[in-house]
Formats: structure tokens, sequence, C-alpha cells
């Protein structure tokens, strides 16, 4: 296999877009292709209030779950979507792997690959995994997750449900409060939020507010005021490994909540507030603003399967070639 | 001081190419005649006699390249590099000499292991290689190597390249006793607690990507404190694979002002920035990094001006399989010896931002002075360190084609414009294409 590398690398090299057969980074996409992805959802997404749920597009397909850190919404729900495409799904976590044995990604990707799966959907801490995966299978790539990079399905469920919920996504103003350095979910929705013609502000202590993200198109702000003005909250996980002693980020998880937690008093009543999960109450979030009516967290949730189904079907059927409209779509 | 290895001296004649010998201040069609290994004519019409007849007719000879700044790897992961594979590689590149860096396994930081590859160096390569020692045992930072026992042994200088001297202290105490030992002394300098997790640029890209940045001011600050600890001692140093556009303006200060301090560039560093990043090819993933578009300006500016006196290639071979991993686990470092004259002819040199007789100079009798070596030179009574060079030859980076025991070129599928088609190296053809 070694003569494939060079052959297909060129595929992924800038300034040509990477395949379309993939869904690695946001940025890859175009408005219109986000556009037909949350049309594809809103159409699965009726057929999820069915009795019967199971659709039968991808019956004969097959989906390979691929996990190297750990996740329950997002392996959950791609693997139901599979299910409920009636693909066949194998998913396979890290622990417990030949990945255990000291099995390189390229080795695991090529194994995988023996299969012919038509879709490998794959979440690893290390940016570009998903790139490796794509460069050593014939498989369409869905990136679930790599290192602080992108984290494509998350930003697409994000903009469904705020596409949903506030009747659009153009002229909003979103604000993204916290971690945003070690964020990947952070990264996409700037991108997807900046495509769809929305306003960005991150928020956060300076030391975990990249040095250059401006330059994705957003403002910044230090002060947790500035949530107040925006149409959503988006509250980011605060990861506890980083705010151990020593690493100094912030000074301490007290001090982070003291001045960043977002609190019933720091919101407008009414403002909608999103989270990507899992939370940790009483760290970047209060319980009682997690669980208000206007908070859209188990929504977001909901959104994900219907999105995850959607991007399924565009990978498998769409390809290069066009489909009839969304809201046309068969899906009895 | 460099290793030259045993092999019997040619006889040549290579006839109608355009001699360019910047520093000679010759530029003509001349034929050169080397006798025993020796340039013994420079002129019309050179009786062959005999003599290997090299035909020179539309290129350009010059005083063959000096790469002060290779991994070959040896002793310890000869599967990346050997003495054989690096010098050959290098010769391929149009390099008469090459100097290897210390960070082996073992390090080289003592005169037996010096010693074992001097001995190999002699019978092995294929053209004159200098093995720098490190600095400090194991290359630790801790307690300085014998220095002298070094030197006397044929050390071509000293580094922890791969590394900084942390403690300004001990570096201090190097600087003093490089003094009885052979200067100069030569510096990676990167501020360990801000390079920390950094696995590019710190800047837009890094902020878009999400890679943990490695900003500038972690090699500008290093550099600003190495230059102040040269200038007090009063003695000479040299700054390895320059960077960012603070340090070159350091190291320009510091020469106005007298310090005896050198510095080095290399061809990635020249032609590429952060934006190549994107492409998250673990191929674009060195020590320091590929910096901002102002600081690849700056750098090119103090190539030209003289600020930085030599082109380096930081040659670091790796194994497939260690380079085959998503970009995070990737070991640092790309190859060089065989592309850097032809990606700085195509990317500098052709779109005149560069004028050739500067780049021949800075890759040539710049690295060479920077270590007390012999400069390369076209002329009668001359050792022969001579490459010739095909300027219009274009030809496409492929794997196969490399002499070097490794592939991880940042120039992979790339078109470039000119190459060297034959070098001379000690008096020996040791590359004809």
């Amino acid at each position: 296999m070694a003569d494939v590398h060079p052959l297909i690398r060129d595929e992924l090299l800038p300034p040509e877009r990477p395949s379309r057969r993939h869904l690695i980074s946001i940025a890859d996409l175009s408005r219109e292709e986000v556009e037909r992805l949350l049309g594809l959802a809103r159409a699965f997404a009726r057929s999820l209030d069915r009795d019967v749920k199971k659709l039968p597009t991808l019956r004969g397909r097959t989906v390979v779950n691929l996990f190297y850190e750990s996740s329950t919404r997002t392996s959950s729900s791609f693997e139901l979507a599979a299910k409920r495409l009636s693909a066949d799904v194998m998913s396979i976590k890290a622990a417990g792997s030949a990945v255990d044995k000291g099995e390189s990604l390229k080795d695991t990707a090529l194994t995988i690959g023996c299969y012919d799966p038509d879709v490998v959907v794959i979440r690893h801490p290390e940016i570009g995994a998903p790139h490796l995966v794509a460069r050593h299978t014939g498989a369409h790539v869905v990136n679930a997750g790599d290192g602080k990079h992108q984290h494509p399905t998350q930003a697409l469920l994000d903009l469904y449900t705020i596409d949903e919920e506030l009747g659009g996504v153009e002229n909003l103003h979103v604000a993204i409060v916290g971690d945003v350095l070690h964020s990947r979910v952070a990264r996409s929705l700037i991108q997807g939020l900046r495509l769809m013609g929305a306003s960005v502000t991150l928020v956060g202590p300076p030391p975990l507010i990249p040095r250059g993200i401006e330059a994705m198109g957003c403002e910044v702000s230090h002060e947790i005021d500035a949530v107040r003005e925006a149409d959503v909250v988006y509250v980011l996980r605060m990861q506890k490994e980083r705010m151990q002693a020593g690493a100094n980020y912030v000074p301490s998880l007290r001090e982070y909540t003291a001045r960043w937690g977002v609190t019933p008093e720091r919101i407008r009543p009414g403002q909608r507030v999103m989270h990507p999960g899992p939370m940790n109450r009483g760290v970047e979030i209060d319980g009682e603003v997690a669980d208000a009516a206007n908070a859209l967290i188990e929504r977001q949730v909901r959104s994900g399967l219907a999105v995850r189904m959607a991007v399924l079907y565009d990978l498998l059927t769409h390809g290069p070639v066009a489909v009839a409209a969304p809201e046309t779509l068969e899906v009895a | 001081m460099l290793v030259a290895p045993n092999r019997p001296l040619d006889d040549l004649v290579i006839r109608g190419a355009r001699v360019l010998d910047p520093v000679e201040g010759v530029d003509e069609r001349l034929d050169v005649r080397v006798d025993g290994g020796v340039i013994t004519q420079l002129g019309a019409a050179a009786d062959a006699n005999g003599h290997r007849v090299l035909d020179g007719d539309g290129l350009v000879l010059a005083p063959a390249f000096v790469d002060p700044h290779v991994h070959l790897r040896t002793p310890g992961r000869e599967d990346e590099e050997d003495l054989v594979s690096g010098t050959r590689a290098a010769a391929a590149g149009g390099y008469c000499a090459i100097l290897a860096m210390p960070n082996t396994d073992p390090v080289v930081d003592s005169a037996a292991v010096l010693g074992s590859l001097v001995e190999r160096a002699r019978r092995e390569a294929e053209i004159p290689v200098g093995f720098l020692a490190a600095i400090t045992k194991g290359q630790s930072g801790e307690e300085l190597t014998e220095m002298g026992e070094l030197a006397e042994a044929g050390a071509a200088g000293f580094t922890d390249d791969g590394k900084p001297v942390r403690e300004p202290g001990l570096l201090r105490r190097a600087l003093q006793y490089s003094a009885v030992a052979r200067p100069p002394v030569a510096l990676h300098c990167e501020e360990p607690t801000l390079s920390r997790g950094g696995q590019m640029h710190e800047g837009v890209t890094s902020a878009e990507l999400g890679f943990g940045g490695y900003p500038s001011v972690a090699e500008s600050l290093m550099v600003v404190r190495d230059l102040a600890l040269a200038e007090y001692e009063g003695r000479p140093l040299h700054l390895l694979h320059l960077s960012a556009r603070e340090s070159v303006e350091a190291l320009r200060q510091a020469r106005t002002a007298g310090v005896a301090a050198t510095g080095e560039v290399t061809p990635h560093h020249l032609t590429e920035t952060d934006e190549a990043v994107r492409s998250l090819d673990p191929n674009l993933k060195m020590n320091p990094p590929l910096r901002a578009e102002g600081d690849r300006l700056a750098l090119i500016e103090a190539l030209r001006d003289g600020t930085i006196a030599a082109v380096a290639t930081d040659h670091a071979p790796h194994a497939r399989h260690e380079k085959e991993v998503p970009f995070e686990s990737a070991p640092f470092g790309v190859t060089g010896l065989e592309t850097a004259f032809s990606v700085l002819h195509t990317r500098l040199v052709e779109p005149g931002v560069l004028p050739l007789e500067t780049l021949l100079e800075r890759m040539s009798a710049g690295p060479a002075g920077v270590y007390g070596l012999e400069r390369p030179r076209v002329a009668v009574g001359a050792e022969a360190n001579l490459v010739l060079l095909d300027l219009s030859a274009t030809w496409r980076v492929e794997e196969t084609g490399f002499r070097s025991r490794s592939v991880n070129s940042w120039l992979l599928g790339a078109t470039l414009r000119g190459r060297p088609v034959a070098t001379v190296a000690a008096g020996r053809l040791v590359f004809a294409a």
C-alpha cells in the first residue's frame, strides 16, 4: 500500500479543497452545502416523529465508528443515525482494540479499509487524524472531533438548533464563553456562524482566547458582561485538567467561575443558552441556567441525531451529483 | 575541521561552463582543468590529456556548497541516515562539505564517540564531513563536555542543537572555555517554557487550526540573551536556524555593535510560511516552525544584506512510519540536502528576490567562514570543490529520487527549476547526474 500515499496526498494539499466525499472541517463547506445539510436534517427530523423510525435509505451500507476518545452523545448519535438509516454499523473504541497493542492509526485505517466500509466516523485526540484515515482508506470520512481542530457535526447541529429555535441564523449575535483555546467545538462553530451570516463574540480569560483568533471574523471580550448583548450565549465546557495547579491558564477554578461562570444574573431573561455537553454544573454554567426553559441544551442533543443522519445520507447519496430538493425527500 | 574521505583524487576537465565565483570576482565562460584534485588551469581550451571531460555548455560552474547544519543520525538511527547515504545526498545537492550535529545516540560528547565517527567518515563518507560536539554532556544542559579534548579529536565546533542551553551561567562558561577549544559555540535558541506544547508558529493559522502555538518570542528572547552573553564575553557565537523577524533584528544590532555573531537560515524558512501547515502535512513540522510572511521577508532581507551569513538545510531525516501519523505525533524535522539550491533558485533567484551571486556565496563561502573552514573557490592552485548547475532544468521532487535514506521532504510533489548536475568535493568527482 506504500505507493498509495503520494497519490492521495495530492488530493489533500491546498489550495484545492479536500474532496467533498469527506466531512472534515466546516471550512471546507460552502453556505449552500450547509443549507442543504440543514434542509436534509429537517426532513429526517420529521421521519423521527413517526412510530416506526427506521428508513431503508442506507441498507447494505457499512458505517464504522472509530473512537479514540471517550464520547457519549457523539458516538451514540452517530451509531443511532446509521441504524435509523438501516446501515450496518460497527463501533470500535480504542480501549480494548489493537490500539492498546500499539497499532498505529495508519495500520488501523488499513485494517478497517479491508472491510470496504462506506463511511468511517473518527474521533481522535490529534489534529489531522481524519485526513490520515482518508488517505489510507477508500471510505468517506466524517470527523467526529480531532484534537482542538474541528468538530463539524457539532457545529452543524448547533446551527440547526439555532435555525429551528430562532427562525434563522443570519444576523444573529452569538457569544461563545469559556475555554476557546482548547475547544474544537468553538473553532467549528465560529466558522459555521460566520458562514451563515451571524456575528460572534468570544468571551473568556485572556490566556484561554488564542492569539490571532480575531482573524476568523469574531470579536473578543474578556468581560462576562459582553454576553448580555447576544441573542445566544454558547457556553463551552471547562476542562478540569486545564485547571490543575501549575497549568496557570486561570489562577483557579473558583476564580474562573466567579468571573466567567454563566449564572442567572449574568444573562437576560429569555436569553437562549447552549452548551455542547458534557456540562460541569456550577463551574462554567449554573444549574439554574442549564435547566431553564430557554436553554436549548437538550434540543441540541436531539438535533444531533437528525443532523448526523443528514450527513451520512448526504455523503453516501449526494456526492458530486445534484439531488432532489430536501423538502421533497422520499423518506418512506 | 573537516574529515576528508581517504579516496583517490581525480583528473578532470570541465569545458565551456559559465564560471561564477562571486568572491573571487570570476564570471566568464572558461574551461577548468583539475589535476590530482587541484585546479591547475582556468582559461580557454584546456587540454583534456586523457582526463575525464564534463561538458559545461549552458551550465554554471560555481564553488561547491557547504552545509553547516545536517543531522546524519549516526550513530543510533542508521535506519534514517548514515554516513554513506547522507554524504551521497549532500553530493547530489551540490555540497562539497557538511557539518553534522551531535544530537545522536549516543550524543557526540566524548572523544571516544567523536573518534569513531572520524574513523568511519574517512572510510565511508563520500564528501568531507565536520562533526560538531555537544556543549554539555548528553546535551542535558548540566555539565560541560571536555571541550578541549574534543577539539583536539577534531570537533568542528560546539552545539547542543535540538535543545537550548537553558542556564545562562552554563552558557557563559561554555563561551569562555571555547577560547581554548574550537569556536564557534552554535546555539539553538528556544525558551522552553514559551515553546512548550507548541506544534507550529503561534499566530492566525494556529488559532484557527487549534494547534498549540510556538511563538516567535520563544526564539528571539533566547537570541537576545545569548547575544548579550557573547558580547559580554567577547566570544564568537553562531545562531542556528533563525526563524523570527525579532531574532534577525537582534542579530543585526549586535553585529553592528561589533559582536562576533553569525547566523544561518534554512530554505524552508526562506520560502514557506505557517499558512502551509493548513495541509496538516507532518513534513511541514519542524523546529523552529514556519513563521509568518513578515518573518520570512525579514529573513530574506537579512540573507541579502549579510546579517545572516549562511544557508543551512537543517536536514533532519525521519523514518517514514514516524512521519505517517497525525501532525501532533510526528517528530520535528524535514530533509533538505537534495533540494536546497533548487528551491532557493526557483523561489528566490528566478523571481528576482535574491541575486544568484548572493545565493552562491551564502551557500558556500558564508557557511565556510562561520566555522573557519577553507572557502571553496574556483582559482588555480585551489583544491577542486566545484558544483556544476543546470539553471534551466525543470524537475519534480519525488520520493523515488532521493539518495537520502529518508523521504520526509517538505517539497514532495513540487516542481523546481535548476539543479546540480555534477559535484567535485575535495578533488573528487562525487556526483554526476
